[in-house]
């Protein structure tokens, strides 16, 4: 128990340097952008008195360790500062942005890890088969694919050509005056509120409209989970216990599924984990081609207008979630893997 | 030649040197039978030649704008893939692409590696607290997503191939100092190093002449499996214009200036994709077998 | 009254390096008797264990001219059969406790499994019955030991576990591979003193796959002597210290004595025909 909590300290006291390092580059990298935030909020006739008294707002002339100091401070208290390019509260306008990129690459790792994981077991219980080339050749194709691109042929052939899919965007705008003015906004996820909100056909509407970008992030995660599951598993599938599951008589779908997979899990969790973050990554592209309201447009579209407090913000936000998943697969590692709770 | 070969092959080689190019010519011998590994290794050849040759291969200049010859399909004679806005011959413009594809992935590969030693040797070498707090420097870096923070930069510095060369290789270095630490680690305490600092050698001299040459093979196949990412932040910086600029023949420059043609005249977008796709496979699919040769542990059984 | 029959098996792999035998025409039979396969590593002794249960994977293959178990022909019968074979009717207890449990399930789950998918069993008397296999282990805390995970318990703890799980059954033969040689040498006599009488007690057949020459003589009744994949000499275990096969004697040459001469032990020749 003693063990358990020491555990938990020094978890939480690395949590806190990373996080603490991470707001240091963001802090770095905002104080040498060549970009005066002073002039860029009071223009370029302002008189010196009024530059200086800006200044002083933005405390900026204060020592760097104290702006730091006050930098980490008001991060921690979920202040991120001032948008340059709306005047509005960072925090505020990310959380508002937020969801969108969460419901999308959320759905990328269902979708993911529904068609990797069989993939990749498929894959590991027939090595060298035609059915292993083929899952071995389109993940790498997965790894190689430029998501951006991607997202432009899928829009070209299953908007554009077939008309299977609707375009661009999270909804059609008739829905979205719906989805603005009638609905109840619960978590700001579109699929998950029309639900709540009986409102079907929005959901539908956005169904059509996520489906496109989400299959793409999707692709890109089933490359590497099933890469991994499929290594995984005929690492598990040559270990001894699989052996006397056979001599016990179990059929080979139990051997497979239960006894190996029960250790493939192990490992697979951190993965699954690894690629959830790289698709909220792999969203700052994916989102400007499918114009998504999220936090990777947020985030591109504050870097043209030069917004830098706007940028950083994000990339906090980013990291913080990165850092964030990393916790979180550790915990459900120690939970699957009793070696690991002792 | 069977002379060559045999020297290659001997099983009681008489110098170093022959044991060394022994072990190469078996490594060459495994990997050409991984057929995929082949079909990477001609990727990444034809993508070195036609760098090279790029002014003799092109059919086209790829500056010169041609206004009447503007967005023509694929297979119009003269313009194999068809022609961009600018009545630019695509084909042309993709070879000339090649050299900066070249360039950027070679100015990272010569960076963010050499970075990564750094920090990766001295911090396995010294050990105590100058390894902990590089150690946690490097999980600082890890933390951050590597486009993100790439984008981040590039917006400090600016945009242009340079800076975002850098950008890059400031977020690819951590991977490699945690390998080159474990390296490290382990011929740390060997007797030869031991051997070493007893003539009196200075740290700098051992990290430098002893610890980083053993760190190298493992660090150049990572390099080699990470060039296909590099190849793809790169294009993905130069998608949004935050890499290299306008009118260089960039691929992702080229898709996103596609981009307003995509349901008209798709191949102008399409082309240039293809083209990153290609090489980001080629050297996957390298990166791959290379690491099943010289990593037995890893091999499909 | 022959319980297994077994002429001409032979296992191959396919390697890159063409096909390799691990077992070239090996023949016995076997009755309710303990029968020991002695040999050194790479002998084929734990393949020939194996082949029995039909437990080699592609690239491996078995042939046989004959292998028939209490009269179904082992060669010709379909996966359905085996596996209705298996655990039920032959159980197989393997070397290391430590890699031949699996690691991430509870030692109760793994000892019910079979009851309950294979024989239906509810989980109560599943776990009755399992509680008191554990009994006839001899763990003392049964009810402690199915809640635990294997890395919680010692070699010789998980190796009587892993006996329990084969004996619930009650299978008409048991093949154990070397069940004593990864646990402590104070622990090997336990458990071989367990796995002894339970074999005695319900009368079943026993192969015993071991690379120690005097455990074997000791052990069994029968022994086999392999090399390289072939039967080099079968004899009465209590004859085996007056062996005749030159390989068999240089086995036995090789065991150091306690007041022994002092002189290196003498390596094995392998220069006769045998040997081939």
């Amino acid at each position: 128990m003693l063990r358990l909590v020491g555990q938990i300290a020094i978890g939480l006291l690395t949590l806190a340097i990373t996080l603490l390092g991470l707001l240091l580059i963001t802090f770095v990298i905002g104080r040498v952008v060549p970009i005066d935030p002073v002039l860029s909020i009071v223009g370029e006739r302002a008189t010196e008195a009024q530059m200086q008294a800006i200044r002083v707002k933005l405390g900026l002339d204060l020592p760097m360790w104290e702006q730091f100091y006050i930098y980490v401070r008001d991060a921690l208290h979920g202040d991120l500062g001032t948008s340059i390019r709306t005047g509005e509260s960072i925090s505020a306008e990310i959380a508002r942005y937020f969801p969108a990129t969460l419901e999308l690459a959320t759905l990328g790792t269902i979708f993911g890890t529904l068609v990797g994981i069989p993939a990749g077991v498929l894959a590991a219980t027939r090595p060298g088969s035609i059915a292993d080339q083929i899952v071995r050749v389109v993940g790498l194709l997965g790894y190689s694919m430029p998501v951006f691109w991607l997202g432009l042929i899928g829009l070209l052939v299953f908007y554009g050509q077939l008309d299977w899919v609707a375009g661009p965007g999270r909804l059609d705008p008739t829905y979205d005056m719906m989805m603005e003015f009638t609905l109840t906004p619960y978590t700001g996820m579109i699929l998950i509120d029309s639900a709540l909100n009986g409102a079907w056909d929005v959901f539908g509407n956005a169904v059509s409209h996520i489906i496109l970008p989400a299959g793409l992030l999707g692709y890109v995660s089933m490359a590497y989970i099933s890469r991994m599951t499929r290594s995984f598993m005929m690492n598990e599938l040559g270990q001894e216990y699989i052996t006397t599951a056979r001599v016990k008589g179990m059929p080979e779908w139990r051997v497979i599924w239960v006894h190996a997979m029960k250790n493939v899990l192990v490992p697979l969790i951190t993965v699954i984990a690894l690629s959830y973050a790289y698709l909220l990554e792999g969203s700052v592209l994916t989102e400007t081609i499918f114009a998504w309201p999220g936090l990777g447009s947020y985030i591109t579209d504050a870097l043209f207008a030069a917004d830098m407090p706007a940028v950083l913000g994000g990339t906090v936000v980013v990291g913080v979630v990165f850092v964030t998943l990393n916790m979180v697969s550790d915990i459900l590692y120690r939970i699957v893997d009793p070696r690991a709770r002792a | 030649m069977t002379a060559l070969h045999a020297w290659l092959s001997d099983p009681n080689p008489s110098s170093r040197r022959q044991a060394k190019l022994g072990q190469i010519w078996l490594a060459w011998l495994r990997i050409r039978r991984n057929r995929l590994a082949m079909v990477g290794l001609v990727i990444v050849g034809l993508l070195l030649v036609v760098a090279a040759f790029a002014p003799w291969i092109a059919p086209h200049d790829p500056y010169v704008q041609d206004l009447s010859r503007r967005l023509l399909p694929p297979g119009t004679p003269g313009n194999l893939l068809g022609t961009d806005d600018f009545g630019r011959d695509i084909l042309s413009r993709i070879i000339y692409g090649a050299r900066i594809t070249l360039y950027t992935i070679g100015l990272v590969a010569v960076t963010a590696p050499v970075l990564g030693l750094l920090v990766g040797t001295v911090a396995g070498y010294f050990g105590g607290w100058i390894d902990a707090v590089l150690m946690r420097v490097t999980d600082i870096f890890l933390a951050f997503p590597r486009l993100i923070l790439a984008l981040a930069l590039v917006a400090v510095l600016g945009p242009g191939i340079e800076n975002a060369v850098l950008a890059i290789a400031l977020t690819a270095w951590p991977p490699y100092a945690r390998l080159a630490r474990a390296e490290t680690l382990t011929v740390r305490s060997s007797d030869y190093i031991a051997a070493i600092r007893l003539q009196g050698a200075s740290s700098a001299r051992i990290i430098a002449g002893h610890v980083v040459p053993m760190c190298l093979p493992s660090v150049i196949i990572r390099v080699t499996l990470d060039m296909a990412g590099v190849i793809l932040i790169a294009a993905g910086l130069g998608f949004l214009g935050l890499g290299v600029q306008p009118p260089l023949p960039e691929w992702g420059l080229m898709i996103s200036s596609g981009r307003k043609f995509l349901f008209e005249q798709w191949w102008v977008a399409t082309m240039p994709g293809l083209a990153i796709l290609i090489v980001s496979l080629g050297f996957n699919l390298l990166g791959d077998g290379l690491r099943d040769v010289l990593d037995p542990k890893s091999a499909p059984k | 009254m022959t319980l297994l029959d077994v002429q001409n098996l032979r296992v191959t792999f396919a390697t890159e390096a063409g096909p390799v035998e691990a077992v070239r025409g090996v023949s016995f039979s076997l009755g309710r008797e303990r029968l020991g396969i002695v040999g050194e590593s790479g002998s084929g002794k734990t393949m020939t264990g194996r082949a029995v249960l039909r437990l080699i994977r592609p690239p491996g293959r078995i042939e046989a001219d004959r292998m028939v178990f209490d009269g179904q022909n082992l060669i010709e019968a379909s996966e359905r059969e085996m596996r209705a074979l298996r655990g039920k009717r032959i159980g197989m207890v393997m070397q290391d406790p430590k890699y031949s449990l699996n690691p991430v399930m509870t030692v109760g789950d793994q000892l019910t499994e079979g009851l309950r998918r294979r024989d239906g069993l509810g989980r109560r008397d599943a776990e009755a019955k399992a509680i008191s296999a554990l009994e006839a282990v001899q763990i003392r805390d049964p009810a402690r030991v199915m809640e635990a995970y294997p890395h919680e318990l010692s070699g010789g703890m998980g190796q009587r576990v892993m006996i329990a799980m084969m004996l619930i059954p009650e299978p008409d033969l048991l093949i154990a591979d070397e069940p004593t040689s990864a646990l402590d040498v104070t622990v090997q006599a336990e458990v071989l003193a367990i796995l002894d009488r339970l074999v005695r007690d319900r009368g079943m057949g026993l192969i015993f796959i071991s690379h120690d020459l005097r455990l074997v003589a000791r052990f069994c009744d029968r022994v086999l002597v392999m090399y390289k994949g072939r039967v080099v000499e079968e004899l009465q275990a209590s004859n085996l210290l007056a062996a005749q096969h030159p390989y068999t004697r240089g086995l036995l040459n090789c065991l150091p004595r306690i007041g022994g001469p002092r002189e290196p032990l003498p390596g094995l020749d392998r220069t006769g025909a045998w040997a081939e």
